[in-house]
């Protein structure tokens, strides 16, 4: 199960040679606007990675995902605001602009908030735990939605991208590829950690959790370490849509944002690592594209829910396992 | 007789109004095998769900090598020594033969918080799962996926798998439903090779296994013991005759 046809890792390096070459073809073609799209779907795609690692390994149907992108997001611009006020938050934590310093921080804040979350849903199954997931993002989109101090319901600018040492971020270019070097090393880390004994356990979870109890397997401590690390994953996600916006709207955490990541993983094929990333590009790509046809701006989520249905239907595994299929 | 390894203690346990379990006291000494039986819907699976820890009894207490473990989750009562095999096979159905028994060793061996090192390639681990698998017989088969395996191998799994988890005690829930003549044998054969080694509750149907294996036997009734004794005389007691061995099930 776990070989990947020949053909289909050509068509990966080609993949991964395009997505190098991007900024300089979208130079020749005089659209640098390809670049930002290009870098909202890597971000998408390590978004929807780190959502796979519970739904598609953990068999965890998480409706909440937006929670974690959201306060990753948010941290990097309250972060902003207090260091452009001078004011430390909360009377104690400076406000900063490092990217060595937001984005860690970032991730601990959605570490720590899937811990919370997951330490009380984890206790629940099916569709109970997809309706607290759901809840307890909710509860965020409507908390952040009502703290005026960041802009409440109408969001806030975030002027500048933040500082990397020896690499200029506000040039769209360098960050692009900064957060293509970042969708690789997590696509690397996510490999050897679905490979791993933790990993192993996972599936099995995933597979029967009472064949694990029966092995002296106690699945809520793995179950919780897993969303933790999806809920890390997610926050760098959120932490650098804010810095490509420069923009972060309460948005970000709403229940249809966890919808659209859900779309993606599943679009894609769930429990693989390609899977979510062809998921994220196609729905991205296909949003824009829709968006760009005069007078289909309605009509474009009917579009999407369509090839959702064909996709679910008709392709197992996505249309990764589609590829496979077709190419094995 | 040397003291028990598990013991079960004037168990009660109702469902409504049924009373699934009552007054149930059993106990299994080390290296003993030790059968449960009785017709259908006498108790069976409900004692063996309290004995493993996935019913939590209404009343009366579980004791395993000397120690209370009435209240403990079934993980844990796994990790004491206590494993059991299921009556409708629960394996992981994508994972291999292989991989299945090597989570059961990689469970044993303690925490799995290990994020990095390639599990396939951890050798010590594979060479550990395959000797339970050639101990079952199934070592040809270990890289078919779960799946593809028949009903008869899978059965054949569970019992690697109880085995990887290094028991002192097996529960072994109905082994021998649904197999043909031929691995009703193989599987008996496995069984007496394991008696003396491993203690087992064996909970059956087939009443030739259970008097071929068996040391003592149980008869549940209405989720009452009625009789315990070795199975010559089970097998001349007079009311398990009426209740249970007259009425031509065996």
């Amino acid at each position: 199960m776990d070989e990947t046809p020949a053909s289909l890792r050509w068509i990966g390096l080609a993949l991964l040679a395009l997505l190098l070459a991007l900024p300089s073809l979208a130079t020749l073609a005089g659209d640098p606007a390809w670049v930002s799209l290009a870098t909202r779907m890597l971000i998408y795609a390590l978004a929807a990675v780190s959502l796979d690692i519970i739904l598609g390994y953990g068999g965890l149907a998480c409706f909440g995902h937006a929670a974690f992108y959201g306060i990753g997001g948010y941290t990097v611009a309250i972060l902003y605001r207090h260091w452009q006020t001078s004011e430390p938050l909360f009377g104690v934590i400076p406000g900063s602009t490092q990217f060595l310093v937001v984005i860690p921080a970032a991730m601990l804040a959605g570490g720590v908030l899937a811990a919370a979350i997951g330490a009380l849903s984890l206790r629940t199954a099916g569709v109970q735990f997809l309706m607290i997931t759901l809840a307890f993002a909710q509860m965020l989109f409507f908390l952040f939605s009502s703290l005026s101090q960041y802009g409440g319901n109408d969001g806030m600018t975030v002027r500048r991208r933040n500082e990397f040492p020896g690499l200029d971020l506000r040039d769209d270019t360098v960050f692009y590829y900064l957060v293509l070097a970042i969708l690789l090393a997590a696509l690397f880390v996510a490999h050897r950690l679905v490979g791993s004994r933790f990993g192993r356990v996972l599936g099995g979870i995933r597979q029967n959790e009472r064949r694990m109890a029966a092995i002296g397997v106690q699945s809520y401590r793995y179950k919780l370490a897993a969303f933790v690390i999806a809920g890390m994953g997610g926050a760098l996600a959120g932490a650098l849509m804010v810095n490509q916006a420069r923009f972060v709207s309460p948005d970000m955490l709403f229940w249809t944002k966890s919808g659209e990541m859900m779309i993606m993983v599943i679009l894609g094929g769930a429990g693989t690592l390609i899977g979510p990333v062809i998921g994220a590009i196609t729905l991205t790509g296909l949003e824009d594209l829709l968006g760009r046809i005069p007078g289909w701006g309605e009509h474009k989520l009917f579009a999407i829910g369509l090839l959702l249905v064909l996709v679910v239907l008709f392709g197992r595994g996505g249309l990764y396992g589609w590829l496979r299929r077709r190419l094995r | 007789m040397a003291t028990p390894l598990l013991r079960a203690i004037d168990l009660v346990k109702s469902f409504g109004g049924l009373r699934a379990t009552d007054h149930l006291s059993l106990d299994v000494t080390e290296g003993e095998v030790h059968a449960l039986i009785g017709p259908n819907g006498a108790g069976k699976t409900t004692a063996v769900g309290q004995l493993i820890g996935e019913i939590r009894p209404d009343a009366g207490q579980i004791e395993f090598a000397g120690e209370d473990i009435s209240r403990l989750p079934p993980p844990t009562r796994v990790r004491r020594g206590l494993a059991r095999s299921f009556q409708i096979s629960q394996l992981l159905q994508d994972y291999t033969a292989l991989d299945n028994v090597a989570l059961a060793v990689q469970a044993r061996e303690g925490h799995s918080f290990r994020f990095w090192g390639a599990v396939r390639r951890d050798a010590r681990l594979r060479r550990a799962a395959m000797a339970h698998l050639e101990e079952t017989g199934l070592a040809a088969l270990a890289d078919q996926r779960t799946a593809d395996l028949s009903h008869g191998q899978q059965k054949q799994l569970e019992l690697a798998i109880a085995l990887a988890t290094k028991p002192r005690l097996m529960l072994l829930d109905e082994p021998m439903a649904g197999l043909g003549p031929t691995e009703t044998q193989a599987m008996t054969a496995l069984l007496r090779a394991l008696k003396g080694r491993i203690a087992m509750l064996l909970i059956e149907h087939d009443m030739e296994t259970v008097f071929a294996l068996a040391d003592r036997v149980t008869v549940l009734v209405s989720g009452r013991s009625i009789a315990c004794g070795p199975p010559a005389a089970i097998r001349d007691d007079a009311a398990v005759r009426q209740a249970y061995l007259g009425d031509g099930d065996a």
